[in-house]
């Protein structure tokens, strides 16, 4: 079914023309509705974005917020609720007027996501603000409660006619994981597009917030140095890294149900890679961006049994010393099953198949509780092809790397032999660094201020769409299967260390993995 | 929160040159401390500013937040002082003893008089960053001075509010914007109602009505007329009016623009009970009867629009004021920027004067 705009289809739409020179874009008149909007990341994450959209004037200048979740409580009470969340979790203090202003347009529906009264109090209290306001206002249901009330969901909003408005807009933002399985993404893509078009869905992945990712096309895209190099004639290797120092938490009801792979790999992972790897777009707008996406996912070949113990490594922390402390190991964290065989280290080398990348490993590898936090993308270029100096000289000689930094310190590092200053020519590998930091004045905005934004305004470029989330599953599927069918224990690795040993054999020739 | 720590050199009686190598001698002995100390590199400001007020302007920029120039080189001048005298500063912001990367942000205070001024250029010249933008700013006047280091920047930063003739005003903005960018605070402040307005409009069934606009009122604080002509200049140039000049009676300028479809009634008029510098509200009408008025008020806009039907709604534009230092980082930071929609409306608000 298509989406229905508020205008007649065939008919240009005229243009604006006071928006040119605004570095804000109007967003138009909204209804957001959260499902799960008393759960954690509507509280952490969600509540404290949308005030400081408020704050910044960045929100639609009709907003209204609807909160829906099945424990009984009066609108106040949610307000109050909303307010205690974003005083904690706000990045900036609250102005008291305006979020005075933003509460005040707050409502709470009770109830169990699959009751149909719930979405018929839902469209009373949407219709109602339609009234007050005196025009439709588009609508954004945003689901943020556990995976398996997703398809229950969006068929009630399809029983309750409220997927599809002839007047406004309506929009499905669809927090992660989507599926567990490439079977359980597919059925959830149909049951969603059964009711909803796909440009009406926005599937979130937050890592494509983040400033850092999109500031990965950019380099690649706005310098022209990189283009000539960047292919299989020159580049050895790639290497993915996405460590954590931390352990599980809390979330081990969560973790260990999903692990490393599901957890990172699966999705942010598989989104570095397709950044580092896709074809420049014809131009940035969601369609073409996430054709390029896919068509680098489509030349990833779907790994076979057989393979699976050849290019994968999972492993779980054991007890050691973490972050100047000593942790326990994964078996022994509350919540977690003593037998449990759920890695909480995965490492994979996959290839891309197409003319640009054959023959190149891409190395990916994530983990908790290794030495340290950091998100980086290492590009290895092939080593010259001859040396001229004498041997002595030419023992520090090392391939260039070329190192995307996307946390802690955001930057581009690039790794060059240079001359140790001497009478004699010794080669030593030195640094040129640029950090982000250094060279802009603003503030990076959190990864879900701009998503909600965005998905309020209808651009799903920094969204996943159905068959990239399949087109992602198909290669971590057969993994995930493979794994869940091979006995334990994992290996170990200790906790605050590079990871297991075991992961160097994924490593061709002479490569080797970098120092977390 | 992250610390901050400073290194300090001063000299009196010292030259240019000394000033430089103390800059790059506190840099090294910076970075020698601790490696993630490192240097900000993103934009120099020059400020020009009377000796007897440098302490608000220091206050002023220690309110821009994060929206620091990299190097800030004060000028501050006395009449009569016959030495040179200097202050580096090197502070670093963040916690570099956890890993963290600390940015040094720089700061030279010269002292100088008139004895200086023939040299001022040569002066500031060796104080920049090379290779980096430098945003000028001369609170206090001083026009031939900011002609004089103009070579040196690629941005300036004004307030044509301070101007007491708007004319004067538009015409400093017009002289100066052929040498370099204009960033205009005047023009900021109003990015907020430009947004509004923007946004009412561009829903589709509105946006056909931007072409029938009937009447623009805007009130103002009395002493940013400027503000109030820039916002019809804006609409004048983005719709693409015919503006004929204003008359002024009394405390208000009158008269009216050609659309292609009708004339257009604009009035700018000082609201004498505003107690901040900027607009106080903007009311624009439509030939179908609708109109739309924005108002300066608590917690962000308060618009109140009539609808065809003569159906009355009010409500508020969520968003916090960002109060005069929060306009002057914003300043800062736009100089990195390039918004094309100034210049034009700038144009069109000056042909709108005598």
């Amino acid at each position: 079914m298509a989406a229905l705009a508020g205008r007649p289809t065939g008919q240009p739409e005229p243009e604006n023309p006071l928006t040119a020179g605004l570095e804000r874009l109007p967003v138009a008149p909204t209804s957001l509705v959260i499902f799960g909007a008393t759960g954690d990341l509507a509280r952490r994450k969600l509540l404290p974005a949308i005030y400081n959209l408020a704050h910044d004037g960045a929100l639609p200048e009709r907003f209204h917020l609807i909160g829906v979740s099945r424990k009984e409580k009066e609108h106040d009470d949610y307000r109050s609720e909303c307010e205690q969340a974003i005083r904690r979790f706000s990045r900036r203090e609250p102005d008291e007027q305006v979020l005075d202003s933003l509460l005040s347009n707050v409502k709470y529906v009770p109830g169990t996501f699959d009751d149909d009264a719930v979405y018929a109090e839902l469209r009373e209290c949407l219709d109602a603000f339609e009234s007050a306001e005196g025009q439709p206002l588009n609508r954004a249901f945003y689901l943020s409660t556990a995976p398996s009330f997703f398809p229950v969901i969006v068929e009630a909003l399809g029983r309750s006619e409220l997927a599809q408005r002839e007047q406004s807009q309506v929009r499905l933002i669809i927090e992660k994981p989507f599926g567990t399985t490439l079977a359980e993404a597919r059925e959830l893509n149909r049951s969603v597009l059964s009711i909803f078009d796909e440009t009406q869905v926005f599937r979130i992945d937050h890592y494509l917030g983040k400033e850092t990712v999109q500031n990965m096309m950019a380099f690649r895209f706005a310098n022209g140095m990189f283009e000539p190099l960047w292919n299989r004639n020159f580049i050895d290797s790639v290497q993915i890294t996405a460590s954590e120092d931390l352990g599980i938490g809390s979330r081990a009801d969560y973790y260990d149900s999903a692990g490393a792979l599901r957890d990172l790999i699966q999705n942010h992972m598989l989104q570095l890679l397709c950044h580092v790897a896709m074809e420049p777009p014809v131009s940035f707008t969601a369609e073409e961006v996430r054709n390029e996406k896919v068509k680098v996912l489509h030349a990833i070949p779907e790994p076979t049994p057989v393979e699976i113990p050849d290019m994968s490594v999972r492993a779980q922390y054991t007890a050691g010393h973490a972050g100047g402390e000593d942790v326990a190991g994964y078996l022994q964290e509350e919540g977690v099953p003593e037998q449990s065989n759920t890695e909480t280290y995965a490492a994979l080398r996959l290839e891309v198949d197409n003319w640009r990348w054959a023959g190149v490993p891409f190395y990916l590898r994530t983990g908790k509780r290794l030495a340290r936090k950091v998100t980086e993308i290492a590009v290895t270029l092939k080593p010259v092809p001859h040396l001229a100096f004498s041997q002595d000289g030419s023992l520090g000689v090392q391939p260039n790397q070329l190192v995307l930094t996307l946390q802690p310190n955001e930057g581009v590092s690039l790794r060059l032999g240079a001359k140790i200053p001497g009478t004699r020519i010794i080669i030593r590998p030195v640094n040129m660094e640029f950090l982000y930091g250094t060279a802009f004045l603003s503030q990076s905005p959190e990864a879900y201020e701009r998503l909600i934004t965005d998905a309020m305004r209808g651009d799903a470029t920094l969204f996943t769409r159905n068959d990239e989330v399949e087109a992602q599953w198909r290669i971590c599927d057969p993994i995930v299967s493979t794994w869940a069918a091979t006995p334990g224990p994992l290996p170990g690795y200790e906790a605050g260390s590079q990871g297991p040993a075991e992961a160097s054999a994924l490593l061709r020739g002479d490569d080797r993995w970098r120092a977390i | 929160m992250p610390g901050t720590s400073d290194a300090v050199w001063s000299e009196q009686g010292t030259t240019p040159d000394a000033i430089e190598a103390a800059l790059r001698q506190l840099l090294i002995q910076r970075h020698a401390e601790n490696e993630n100390f490192l240097p900000a590199r993103v934009l120099n400001m020059i400020a020009l500013v009377d000796r007897e007020w440098t302490g608000e302007i220091a206050n002023r920029l220690r309110g821009v937040g994060r929206y620091h120039a990299s190097r800030l080189v004060v000028l501050s001048y006395e009449q009569r002082r016959q030495r040179l005298d200097a202050r580096v500063m090197i502070a670093a912001e963040g916690d570099a003893e956890h890993g963290e990367m600390a940015l040094l942000r720089e700061t030279v205070v010269v002292e100088l008089g008139d004895h200086h001024l023939d040299d001022l250029l040569q002066l500031a010249d060796p104080l920049v960053v090379t290779d980096l933008p430098t945003l000028l700013w001369s609170p206090h006047g001083h026009h031939e001075l900011v002609q004089d280091l103009l070579p040196l920047a690629q941005a300036v930063l004004l307030d044509s509010v301070d101007e007491p003739m708007a004319a004067d005003a538009l015409d400093r903005a017009g002289e100066l914007s052929h040498h370099a960018y204009v960033v205009d605070l005047a023009w900021l402040r109003s990015t907020p109602w430009r947004e509004r307005i923007a946004a009412t409009f561009d829903p589709h069934h509105m946006r056909g009505e931007l072409r029938t606009l009937t009447e623009v009122t805007i009130r103002h604080h009395p002493e940013s007329r400027v503000a109030a002509l820039l916002m019809l200049g804006w609409l004048s140039s983005r719709l693409g009016w015919d503006s004929a000049e204003l008359v002024e009676h009394g405390d208000t300028l009158t008269g009216s623009a050609h659309s292609n479809r009708q004339d257009v009634t604009l009035r700018a008029q000082s609201a004498p009970e505003l107690m901040v510098r900027g607009l106080e509200d903007v009311t624009v009408a439509t030939a179908s009867g609708r109109s739309l008025r924005l108002s300066r008020g608590p917690g962000g806009l308060r618009a109140r629009s009539r609808d065809p039907r003569g159906i009355d709604r009010e409500w508020t534009l969520m968003g916090a004021s960002r109060g005069e230092t929060g306009v002057l980082g914003e300043g800062i930071r736009q100089a990195l920027l390039r918004d094309p929609t100034y210049i034009p409306a700038m144009t069109a608000a000056r042909a709108m004067l005598p």
